[in-house]
């Protein structure tokens, strides 16, 4: 339509969302009812687009696919779309988590809720974005456009400390992402475009790449979020409301690793080599520290948001591994910690409905009033942990045996995160769901309801298959990883042979 | 010699302004009524036959009036710049100056004169023309700074702002008699060319001079302790009007008096530039962060986006003129809507000027919160708003002359900057809401409304605006 392809009509579809509740009058329980069906309608049409997408796409092809273009700025800057084996599957984590957000805010939210639905809605759009752009100026649009919405959320509907929270996530990944525009400005001096397509095969000189790279690294690192700037992810986490701590762990935090396979590993591939060392010591740091840090944890969001910074270890340590293990397990794990994080915010989030508390200790012997509730936590909690058999598993031995080919100490350490993580995650299950149920306020709990069993039952059934079956994922990136490496191996050679030759 | 009829349509917008001032003047004279509307409507139309008159009239490069005055398409962006921001503060200010009991006929007439000075001093071609322009400007914006002679904060601001304004001038006439007397001319043209061997210490310190008057009418540091106390103390159209119009007009001449006159001595200017524009934007992002009177926030807020705007003019090149051109227009319509949905914080019938007295605003007036909050955020510079497209030319030109610290330490200065836009914001969003405020007029919500649709569906379609910088810019080089 009007020459704009499927990945424009992704983009804009929750925006037709928006405009539908805009239209909205009044704030009585009608118009709320129909902002909440239209968002949920939005979200679902926007993911079985998604899915058409996905037919059409072609994954035995390493190229771009599905690609639009149009002029923009000028001089360079266009409006270009299109998909990879590396960012389809994100494309569809973000489409099918957000009807299971907005399914979580169904009754939690009651006040201002065409607002919040607006907010998620414009969310969507800007993810989905982020993962299609093909420019890297419309890359970094979509990128750093997502803090106003996600700002609002969390200031807005967010827990008791939420503007202290909302302004730290604002002011944190904006000043990391400012140092990757001047990045961004630099590489178009050098290129004379902003067309990652062009800038793919543009060899920037290695003196430049440190520097590209580092900048790049500084936006990444924070929203990734990596050790020591991962500070702003629990306070947002603990702070915002379910369906945010949902987006923010799986898909906001992907964002991260995405750029590092998009940007950082194929534009900069010497300084990729050559600063590989310094991302794998701050990966063991988070997967050893954070895992130890999440064991004293007192609130449950805090602990799953302190596990994920923790997970997000194993992703980056994969990607510099370099090789094709280490990187399909990183994307593989990127999506499986998208399901299975965003499933324990949801079941965060099913308990602080009824008790409005995080706080673990007000839990105990849940297991004796909610029966399905603790299935479902048992199964995402061994997610968590990576037992085999869930879709946890495939992405940390992956990344492991990825890294282990690499450098094995690397790997050495980080096992070790596996046996923390299985700690902090059981022993949080043990006090929450086992243990008496003596608390007078615990006993009037009910069992998961309908749309809560909605919510959590598709997301188990992934995660079991995925577990069982990570071929659709894995196949989907094959290719696109191949070229990835071995064009990263071909630009390495050449930085070699023209090093050798200067001998 | 040009033919007259030749001269005249080169300078129709201004021929259109001063005759029309006149005329009005005449007619308020002789009407003697307060509250008179017809002069204010007049004026509106006035500056809005100017700006036509601008559009339809031949697009071509021009010097007239014996060298001393210049009509190019940079000096026709930059006037259709200040136009639209003098007729938009003209628009905003009727209902607050009759509720204010202030709407004598003279205002109008006085911007009219001063928006004809601003339109002089961006076509000007020689240093004389540049002090007329500058001074017809300035003598008119003194008298409405201060057009609220019973308030004391408004007098005050008049007062201050003519001291510190008349010293301005006094070292930029010294400045410019150095420059001649080195140079031998006062024509920009001539002075680049008579540059060429190389700058004697006289024009070195001539530009410096000069550059301090400047750097006063555009309020840079450290020239900028007049700004927070007139933007507070004036009424605020007239703030409005300062902050948008005169603006533009001294960063226009600014730009074209370096890159015209003094090519030859890029070295030394560009050191003043970096200096002035790091200072401001770390004045502007510090000193607007204890602010509790939104009109001085804006205040600090535009010192720190001059210096935004004079990273593009450091780069030197045409891609930081076309950085600057941008920036100014995205910035004008910022300031407008700001100032708009500043105007429309009435309370009993009374304006309010404490941030605080937003308080809740997102629950009883959504449209004016929303385009507070979009206009805070695309000042803060975050995409995909107007504001961001605006930081993105002048650094790009800045990285692309290799001016890798000054876009760090720019970066760095929006970023704090950020924290008291977003407070705004978290005022308006996050807090409970305080008394509502009245019923706002439509002059004020057209202007609301439009600005925040500019601000918002800017990425869709930025291509007409760029195009227009970048010819402007090219016809400078």
């Amino acid at each position: 339509m009007f020459g704009f392809g499927i990945l424009s009509g992704l983009i804009f579809l929750p925006l037709v969302g928006v405009a539908f509740i805009l239209c909205l009058r009044g704030d009585d329980e009608a118009a709320l009812r129909n902002a909440r069906w239209a968002a949920l309608l939005a979200t679902i049409i926007t993911f079985l687009l998604s899915l058409y997408a996905w037919k059409m796409f072609d994954t035995s092809s390493s190229g771009f696919q599905l690609i639009e273009e149009k002029s923009w700025l000028g001089s360079g800057l266009m409006y270009k779309l299109g998909v990879d084996g590396m960012s389809m599957p994100f494309v569809l984590l973000t489409t099918f988590l957000m009807p299971f957000c907005i399914l979580a805010s169904w009754e939690s939210i009651t006040f201002r809720v065409k607002e919040y639905m607006i907010a998620f809605l414009v969310l969507e759009t800007l993810m989905i974005g982020v993962f299609c752009a093909l420019d890297l100026v419309l890359f970094y649009l979509f990128f750093e456009g997502g803090l106003i919405p996600m700002f609002l959320i969390i200031g807005i509907w967010g827990g008791k400390r939420r503007i202290y929270a909302s302004f730290k996530f604002f002011l944190y990944t904006l000043l990391g992402s400012l140092l990757m525009l001047l990045a961004i400005m630099a590489m178009y001096g050098v290129a004379g475009t902003t067309d990652i397509t062009v800038l793919l095969k543009t060899a920037f000189p290695a003196s430049m790449q440190k520097w590209l790279w580092l900048a790049f690294f500084a936006s990444f690192a924070v929203k990734m979020p990596m050790w020591p700037v991962h500070t702003w992810l629990p306070d947002a986490h603990v702070e915002a409301p379910t369906a945010g701590s949902v987006i923010l762990a799986g898909i906001l935090l992907k964002m991260g690793g995405y750029g590092f396979i998009r940007f950082s590993l194929p534009m900069f591939p010497d300084a990729s080599q050559y600063f590989a060392p310094l991302v794998w010591t701050l990966s063991i740091i988070a997967i050893v520290y954070t895992s130890l840090v999440a064991l004293v944890q007192e609130d449950m969001k805090k602990l799953i948001a302190y596990s994920s910074v923790a997970h997000m270890g194993f992703v980056t340590m994969g990607l510099f591994a370099m090789n094709p293990q280490g990187v399909q397990g990183a994307i593989f794990q990127m999506v499986s910690h998208g399901l299975v994080s965003g499933a324990l915010f949801l079941c965060v989030g099913v308990v602080y409905d009824r008790l409005h508390t995080r706080e673990i200790a007000a839990y105990g012997g849940l297991v004796k009033n909610m029966p399905l509730f603790a299935v479902a936590f048992m199964l995402f909690t061994m997610a968590n942990v990576g037992l085999p058999g869930t879709s946890g598993f495939v992405g940390e031995f992956l990344t492991l045996v990825g890294t282990f080919f690499a450098n094995s100490w690397v790997a050495f350490f980080a096992t070790s995160g596996v046996i923390l993580s299985a700690a902090y995650a059981l022993y949080l299950y043990r006090r929450v769901i086992f243990g008496v149920l003596d608390k007078p306020s615990l006993m009037k709990m009910q069992d998961l309801s309908a749309r809560e069993i909605a919510l959590l039952a598709p997301l188990g059934l992934l995660v079991i298959y995925y577990g069982i079956q990570p071929g659709p994922i894995l196949d989907a990136c094959a290719a696109s990883v191949d070229l990835l490496i071995k064009n990263y191996q071909t630009a390495l050679g050449l930085t070699k042979a023209a090093t050798l030759a200067l001998h | 010699m040009t033919p007259l009829s030749f001269a005249l349509a080169h300078s129709l917008p201004e021929i259109v302004l001063a005759v029309g001032a006149l005329a009005l003047l005449m007619l308020g004279a002789l009407r003697k009524l307060t509250g008179d509307w017809i002069i204010s409507e007049c004026a509106i139309v006035l500056l809005g036959l100017a700006a036509l008159s601008m559009l339809f009239q031949v697009q071509s490069s021009a010097v007239i009036w014996d060298g001393a005055f210049i009509d190019d398409s940079f000096g026709r962006f930059m006037k259709l710049l200040a136009l639209c921001g003098a007729l938009v503060s003209l628009l905003l200010s009727r209902e607050f100056m009759a509720r204010e009991g202030i709407d004598f006929f003279e205002f109008p007439v006085l911007i009219l004169l001063a928006t004809l000075g601003m339109l002089m001093l961006i076509s000007a071609q020689s240093l004389i023309a540049l002090y007329l322009g500058l001074e017809l400007m300035s003598l008119a914006l003194y008298v409405i700074a201060a057009f609220h002679r019973d308030n004391l904060r408004a007098s005050e601001a008049g007062l201050k702002y003519f001291v510190l304004g008349a010293l301005s001038s006094g070292m930029m006439l010294y400045g410019a008699s150095l420059i001649y007397g080195f140079a031998g001319t006062v024509s920009f043209t001539g002075i680049g060319e008579a540059l060429r061997g190389g700058p004697s210490i006289g024009i070195v310190f001539g530009l410096v001079f000069l550059m301090a008057g400047l750097a006063f009418k555009m309020s840079v540091v450290p020239f900028h302790m007049w700004t927070p106390d007139v933007y507070e103390g004036a009424p605020t159209p007239v703030t409005a009007f300062f902050a948008s119009a005169a603006k533009m007009a001294a960063v226009a001449i600014t730009v074209r008096i370096v890159i015209t006159a003094f090519p030859g001595m890029k070295v030394q200017w560009q050191q003043i530039v970096v200096f002035i524009s790091i200072l401001s934007m770390a004045v502007g992002a510090f000193g607007a962060i204890g602010q509790t009177n939104i009109k001085r926030l804006m205040a600090y807020s535009s010192i720190g986006h001059m210096g935004f705007a004079l990273v593009g003019l450091s780069a030197g090149t045409q891609q930081g003129v076309l950085g600057v051109l941008v920036y100014l227009a995205i910035y004008l319509v910022m300031t407008l809507g700001t100032f708009a949905a500043i105007l429309s914080m009435r309370i009993g019938n009374r304006y309010v000027e404490n941030i605080g007295d937003l308080a809740g605003l997102s629950r009883n007036n959504k449209l004016l919160a929303f385009v507070l909050a979009m206009m805070m955020f695309s000042l803060a510079g975050i995409p995909p708003l107007a504001g961001f497209f605006a930081k993105w030319y002048v650094f790009v030109a800045a990285i692309q002359s290799n001016l890798y610290w000054l876009a760090v330490i720019g970066m760095l200065a929006s970023v704090v900057s950020a924290f008291y836009y977003l407070r705004v914001v978290k005022i308006m969003y996050l807090d409970e809401p305080a008394r509502p405020f009245d019923r706002v007029n439509w002059e004020v919500t057209a202007v609301m409304a439009l600005g925040g649709l500019f601000v918002v569906l800017f990425w869709v379609y930025p291509g007409p605006l760029v195009e227009a910088a970048s010819a402007a810019a090219k016809s400078l080089f």
